[in-house]
């Protein structure tokens, strides 16, 4: 059985959503910071790093969320692994937000 | 299938509440503004160069292989230098390889891991490039694929799908469309759409645009 990101030839894949959106702006945010925190400039993480993340999520989380809640949540669990921020601070500031 | 197709995102409310994830972002940005990390001006460019990313890019390199054999040669051999030669900033891409394709052979890319694309030519991913079905159908199936996307091909033609990863991405030279012959370099780019580069269409006839 694949890892649940390892999708190439799952058979109950159904039909194709072809509608698009345009990224919000929280999306465009998540992208920026994973560009900053991994620009060469700055290296606090890695691309690969980002991967493993997401590639741990439980299968039905990865299932559920969407593409940038992917991301942010990888972001998130990556800054703190790291010691670079705690839940505990993410979760007051998000709560003045 | 559990597949999650952005709708939150489809009726636009005029909520004034933040959702958890847009919470934890901003959250998570201003920390890091806070200790110095990064700064706003840093996430509005990066933000910028995003925008600025489009697949005219990509069709404007397209364009020249199509009128310049020369060109296109060197960018069959090494995409990032031929690419980088127009002036084109291929940013953090580490290895762009282009594929041709041509009457008897039809190539399409996927990422069937996560998402991995040549973004500093073609901007971000469309949603169904990430999508979980997109990701798992077009490597068993292309054709069947292909045809959900409008476009089929006979059998004569071969199929080849390329599975992207984080250190290789390509970039598909769509055929040029007969008929093209007395067009500038610019009115063909206009031809070159992000979907043929990514090999779910083809480049669009001079009367469809």
């Amino acid at each position: 059985m694949p890892r649940v990101h390892d999708r190439g030839g799952w058979p109950e894949a159904g039909p194709i959503n072809q509608a698009e959106h345009d990224l919000s702006l929280w999306e465009k945010r998540t992208d920026a910071l994973l560009v900053l925190l991994a620009s060469p400039a700055k290296q606090v993480l890695r691309v690969d790093e980002l991967r493993r993340t997401i590639e741990s999520l439980a299968p039905d989380a990865y299932e559920k969320l969407s593409y940038y809640e992917r991301w942010i949540t990888a972001v998130e669990a990556l800054l703190i692994e790291k010691g670079i921020l705690t839940r505990e601070e993410i979760d007051r500031k998000a709560e003045e937000l | 299938m559990h597949e999650h197709e952005h709708d939150e995102h489809a009726p636009i409310t005029d909520r004034d509440e933040l959702t958890y994830y847009e919470k934890r972002v901003y959250a998570i940005q201003s920390l890091l503004i806070e200790k110095g990390l990064m700064t706003a001006d840093e996430v509005r460019r990066a933000v910028e160069d995003m925008d600025a990313r489009t697949p005219a890019l990509g069709a404007k390199v397209v364009a020249r292989a199509w009128v310049d054999p020369a060109f296109k040669a060197r960018l069959l051999t090494d995409a990032k230098a031929a690419v980088t030669e127009l002036g084109i900033d291929t940013g953090t891409l580490s290895t762009l390889v282009a594929i041709e394709n041509t009457e008897k052979l039809h190539n399409v890319v996927v990422c069937t891991l996560c998402s991995c694309y040549p973004r500093p030519i073609l901007g971000v991913p469309p949603d169904w490039y990430k999508s979980l079905n997109y990701r798992s159908r077009v490597v068993v199936d292309p054709r069947g694929v292909l045809k959900e996307f409008g476009l089929e091909l006979e059998q004569e033609i071969e199929v080849r799908v390329y599975d992207s990863t984080a250190d290789i991405r390509y970039l598909v030279i769509p055929a040029r469309p007969a008929g093209t012959e007395g067009l500038s370099e610019e009115d063909l780019a206009r031809l070159v759409t992000r979907d043929s580069m990514i090999g779910v269409a083809k480049a669009r006839m001079p009367d469809q645009y």
